[in-house]
């Protein structure tokens, strides 16, 4: 039986990684493989937790956040999509048109 | 029962709005005809008032009909409401009559005129307002009135507003006049302050009980009144808008420059009679006001060359009379004085019109001369009111100038002095009076060929009224004869109900053979300065010049009105605008300007600081929410 500080730790390593990787990669689809590397490490604590004191309700949640995720991915990608018919890039250094 | 007279000042303004809304698209014919019916029926109207009040015993002449209830809050509420006693009786004949005649005068003067049915809407508007003045039961309805002459004053002097210069003057005529209701109003502010009424039975009555002979407020409370007096009753240091005021059309210079808006003044202090009498103070300035500005005003009019302007300071010189008249507690002479005053002085203002009228618009008495052969019917009705204005026994003048000069003389606010100052001026008033007649209608022919073949007698609705007034200037007198003349001062008696005696006042007696001889002095007087001025200009023409070039700096000082334009423009008008130009720039555009833009430019120092933040790298912000939950977290955890 793995422990449950196991799972937890790969947890805050998957989340730590995506962090990292959303801040120092330039390119927007490594940035939003990113995003949902972070998303799974909390589907994956939410397991690990909900496993601990025998509650479903954390499994729920995971239910929850990966239809949401499935969601934001296909209408992420679409937008990605479309960034680079516009700008023929999907470098973030030169998406900055908001800059103040 | 006496609804009546509400209708008295209604039919001016149901003319003035008819002939002012509709009036472009009336005949010539139509609108002299309303205004004429209006004014007229409002003369009816006052003559059945008159005579109504005539058939009431004496004490029983007040009549007083509320129309409605104007403003009522808490403790402060005004009628509108009529008050008809002898002295607004008086006035309502002389504006209603007067008027009604010079009326009639400007269908003929103002026939060429573009703007026609302007000036009688105009004319309807200030008889209106001046009824309103005069016949008004408390202070606000006075002040309105008040405004409102002071409004069609500035609106008819500046009637032919395409020259700069009337309209000019017109403008100097309303500022002169706001210095002075600054002070009225001030007036009315503290008689309300003090009664917490501005009724005038009220505030006489209350007057009579709150207020000590000789107090403070009564005092602050007059003289504050008189500074109105003095804007529009072109009293010094008031004065100097009167003779500018001669850019408007002439029959506005007699309706509201001679006969009726100018004594208001004197309306107002024969009005609160009760308070001028409990401050005596107050009456020393006043007569002191008057009879300086009475010699004073005379000296300036010594010279002038403008047939209008000679009239204009006649006009403040007269004036002054009145204020002397009032000054020393008489009252009833200076209104007396008022009525001649406006009979006579409308008829020489109308007289000059009607010679400027025959001159083709010439006003230069130097370029006038011998025109009794032309004008002969100008000239005697002229004339007639030379000899009434210059106090030739018999006369309407004489009777009223020498009722003041005897009151200033014999009343206990009276002083010797101010009756020599009084016979002064009459002497002068004699002299300027007579040069004036003399340069005009006597003497050679001065003018050109070109207008001395273009003199015409005016036409009938010029000189009938005229004669009216002529007739007017010659019997108007009678009704106030002194009783050390055989008669019974018939005005004075009529008036008598309107004051109010405050306090023992000691009759002085003095006796009839006094009385006589300062009669006589005065006309003497008179006599002298016709002499003079028969001596000068007929006699011996070349005399002025002479005389003119051997005292050159004191000609050039009163010709020149004593600079007193002059420094008023240097000191006030200068004064005001050095004072506005310092705040423009150094205020406004410092203070004002710098809070205004300092707050601009702090926000816009902070946008420009803060924007730098706003990187528009997505990850930046990643950072900032990262930092962000580490710090919450910290503080979580710590």
């Amino acid at each position: 039986m793995i422990s449950t500080n196991f799972h937890l730790v790969i947890g805050i390593l998957l989340f730590s990684i995506g962090v990292l990787g959303f801040i120092i990669r330039r390119n927007l689809l490594i940035c939003f493989m990113s995003i949902e590397l972070m998303l799974n490490s909390v589907n994956l604590i939410f397991v690990t937790y909900s496993n601990m004191v025998k509650s479903t309700i954390g499994l729920m949640y995971v239910f929850f956040i990966m239809a949401v995720a499935a969601a934001e991915v296909s209408i992420g990608l679409a937008i990605i999509i479309l960034l680079f018919r516009q700008k023929g890039t999907v470098d973030m250094d030169s998406l900055n048109t908001l800059k103040g | 029962m006496f609804r009546y007279i509400v209708f008295i000042p209604l039919f001016p303004a149901i003319g003035a709005f008819l002939n002012g809304v509709f009036g472009h698209r009336f005949t010539k014919n139509a609108v002299h005809t309303i205004a004429i019916t209006a004014i007229g029926l409002s003369f009816l109207f006052s003559l059945y008032a008159f005579f109504q009040l005539i058939g009431l015993p004496s004490h029983e002449r007040v009549i007083e009909e509320v129309v409605y209830s104007w403003i009522g809050t808490g403790n402060f509420s005004v009628n509108v409401a009529f008050l008809l006693d002898p002295l607004s009786s008086i006035m309502l004949l002389v504006v209603t009559g007067v008027g009604f005649l010079i009326h009639i005068y400007s269908v003929g003067y103002m026939h060429h005129d573009k703007a026609y049915w302007r000036f009688f809407t105009y004319l309807n508007l200030f008889v209106f307002a001046m009824l309103l003045l005069v016949m008004g039961n408390n202070f606000l309805m006075m002040f309105v009135g008040w405004e409102g002459v002071g409004l069609c004053s500035y609106l008819l002097i500046g009637f032919w507003y395409e020259d700069n210069n009337n309209a000019n003057a017109g403008k100097k005529a309303f500022v002169v006049n706001r210095v002075g209701d600054f002070g009225f109003i001030l007036g009315i502010f503290l008689i309300f302050t003090t009664f917490g009424t501005i009724t005038y039975r009220e505030v006489f009555d209350k007057a009579t009980m709150m207020l000590p002979y000789g107090g403070t407020l009564a005092t602050a409370i007059t003289l504050l009144l008189f500074v109105g007096a003095t804007g529009k009753s072109a009293q010094i240091p008031l004065y100097v808008w009167l003779p500018d005021a001669m850019a408007g059309p002439t029959p506005v210079s007699a309706l509201i420059h001679a006969a009726t808006m100018v004594t208001a003044g004197v309306y107002m202090i024969a009005r609160c009679n009760v308070l001028y009498s409990l401050a005596p103070f107050s009456l020393g300035v006043v007569a002191t006001v008057g009879a300086v500005t009475a010699l004073f005003a005379a000296t300036m009019g010594l010279l002038q060359r403008d047939i209008k302007k000679v009239l204009a300071y006649s006009t403040i010189s007269q004036l002054g009379y009145m204020f002397l008249g009032v000054g020393v507690a008489a009252y009833s002479a200076g209104v007396f004085h008022l009525m001649t005053h406006a009979f006579f002085k409308a008829l020489l203002f109308l007289g000059a019109g009607s010679v400027i009228h025959a001159m083709g618009g010439e006003q230069d008495i130097m370029k006038m001369g011998g025109l009794r052969r032309h004008i002969p019917r100008t000239f005697l009705t002229f004339f007639i009111g030379t000899l009434a204005i210059a106090g030739t026994p018999g006369l309407a003048g004489f009777f009223s100038k020498d009722e003041i000069l005897w009151q200033a003389f014999s009343s206990p606010h009276g002083h010797p002095v101010l009756w020599l100052i009084g016979a002064v001026a009459a002497g002068m008033t004699s002299f300027y009076m007579f040069r004036l007649t003399f340069l005009t209608f006597f003497g050679t022919e001065r003018m050109d060929e070109h207008t001395k073949h273009h003199i015409h007698e005016s036409p009938n609705s010029m000189v009938i009224p005229l004669m009216i007034l002529a007739i007017l200037s010659i019997v108007g007198g009678y009704v106030g004869v002194p009783e050390a003349l055989g008669g019974s001062n018939h005005f004075h008696h009529f008036f008598e109900p309107v004051i109010r005696h405050i306090g023992e006042v000691k009759e002085g007696h003095f006796s009839h053979a006094l009385e006589y001889g300062l009669m006589a002095t005065s006309v003497g007087i008179a006599v002298i300065g016709f002499l003079i001025s028969y001596t000068f200009y007929i006699k011996n023409p070349q005399l002025p010049e002479k005389l003119k070039n051997s005292m050159a700096g004191l000609y050039k000082l009163i010709f020149n009105k004593y600079y007193v334009d002059e420094i008023y423009e240097f000191v006030f008008v200068k004064g005001c605008k050095g004072l506005g130009t310092l705040l423009w720039q150094k205020f406004d555009v410092l203070v004002v300007d710098g809070i205004v833009n300092g707050a601009g430019t702090v926000v816009e120092f902070f946008g420009k600081t803060i924007r730098r933040l706003q990187t528009g790298y997505v990850q930046n912000y990643a950072v900032g929410i990262l930092l962000g939950i580490v710090i919450i977290l910290g503080i979580f955890i710590f």
